[in-house]
């Protein structure tokens, strides 16, 4: 009985958003019936159209399992990867795919990353530590951080970002103030300051709090309620305002260094 | 140039505290109008208004209220002028215009307070 409801296929419409800049193409909707199963995902229903109906359909995809945050767009007026959204669960007989909001649009669903890249960037999102002697770094010793599994849940969630640009897509201070550095940059930013392996607070602080830092943040929480692996952007951008305004203290014990041979 | 120099968390924490503080002393200032044995609409007839200001308690609680706003209202005005363009001239200009107006504002609420107090 299963085995037979799983073949099921039924047909859908796929409204697929079309255009392409460098050809001054002028935006329109392309139409393409699909058939899905069960479990068909709109990144499938969309190589489906693209390799029988239409092979210039423009999409950006690469792991098909929702981990390098390459198939995001706008699925039926919400952002969505598309890999991660099966058809059925969307309960609609015709599924309108559109590029991210937020972000410049280059061909069809694929937008250019540069800005939000260059966001995440700006925030130095990577270990800073100057307690680590310099003889250590210069000669690449095998050393490591003490971190109790406490320490790492302080952070553990942030760190499970995917880069997908789902939160600054449907952030709307993004929309209107393109100096925001966004929630996926401010949650990394709070990400290693919550790290207790880290010690450049102070340089990351005078990053995010400026004219148009992490103040611009009005705490819609769009960011956290599309984010597909479960990040809480809004919640990290409120606890690193609490520190910035001296409500919550960070008071992390940083980590100490030990050899593997320890 | 940042306002006064100020970091922006040092600028949002007044901002939160103003607010605070408005919200606090505008109770009280209600408060008195409901509770001084007579009506609200009494407690707005002219000569009780006037009353008001040759009372140096309440003389003082209009003027934090009026410096309270201006500053908390001011900056929210800034904050949402501030995210309709991104360029330098324009930050500076809207900052600078922001801080003149509120400047403005309290100076004429004092001048009033000064003048219907007859200190």
């Amino acid at each position: 009985m299963w085995i037979r409801m799983s073949e099921e296929t039924k047909k859908i419409k796929l409204k697929v958003y079309r255009t392409n800049y460098n050809k001054e193409e002028s935006p329109h909707y392309d139409e393409f019936d699909v058939s899905v199963k069960r479990w068909t995902t709109v990144l499938d229903a969309l190589l489906d159209a693209k390799s029988y109906s239409d092979s210039s359909l423009g999409i950006r995809y690469s792991c098909r399992m929702a981990s390098c945050g390459s198939c995001g767009m706008k699925i039926n007026g919400r952002p969505r990867l598309a890999c991660y959204t099966k058809i059925s669960e969307l309960n609609d007989q015709t599924i309108v795919c559109d590029p991210l909001p937020n972000f410049p649009r280059i061909r069809d669903l694929v937008t250019d990353f540069t800005e939000f890249f260059a966001h995440h960037k700006k925030i130095e999102p990577y270990i800073q530590n100057e307690r680590v002697p310099i003889d250590v770094v210069k000669n690449d010793d095998l050393v490591e951080f003490k971190q109790t599994p406490e320490d790492v849940d302080k952070y553990l969630q942030f760190s499970y970002c995917i880069k997908c640009g789902l939160c600054y897509s449907a952030c709307p201070t993004v929309a209107t103030d393109t100096k925001f550095p966004g929630p996926q940059a401010l949650s990394q930013a709070y990400r290693y300051t919550a790290d207790n392996r880290d010690t450049g607070e102070p340089s990351r602080f005078n990053i995010i709090d400026e004219r148009h830092g992490i103040w611009r943040c009005h705490f819609a929480g769009s960011c956290s309620s599309v984010c597909p692996k479960g990040v809480d952007p809004a919640l990290g951008i409120q606890l690193l305002k609490g520190h910035l305004i001296g409500i919550t203290k960070n008071d992390k014990k940083i980590a100490t260094l030990r050899s593997k041979e320890e | 140039m940042p306002l006064l120099k100020l970091r922006e968390s040092q600028i949002m924490k007044i901002h939160y505290l103003t607010g605070i503080c408005a919200v606090f002393f505008v109770a009280i200032h209600i408060l008195f109008r409901i509770g001084m044995g007579m009506s609200f609409n009494e407690s707005l007839e002219f000569h009780n208004v006037v009353a008001n200001y040759h009372n140096i308690y309440y003389v003082i609680l209009l003027e934090l209220i009026l410096v309270f706003i201006s500053i908390h209202g001011f900056n929210g005005l800034r904050i949402i002028l501030l995210e309709l363009k991104q360029n330098q001239w324009w930050e500076s200009t809207i900052t600078i215009l922001v801080l003149a107006a509120m400047i403005g504002v309290i100076a004429y609420g004092t001048r009033t307070i000064i003048i219907g107090s007859q200190l």
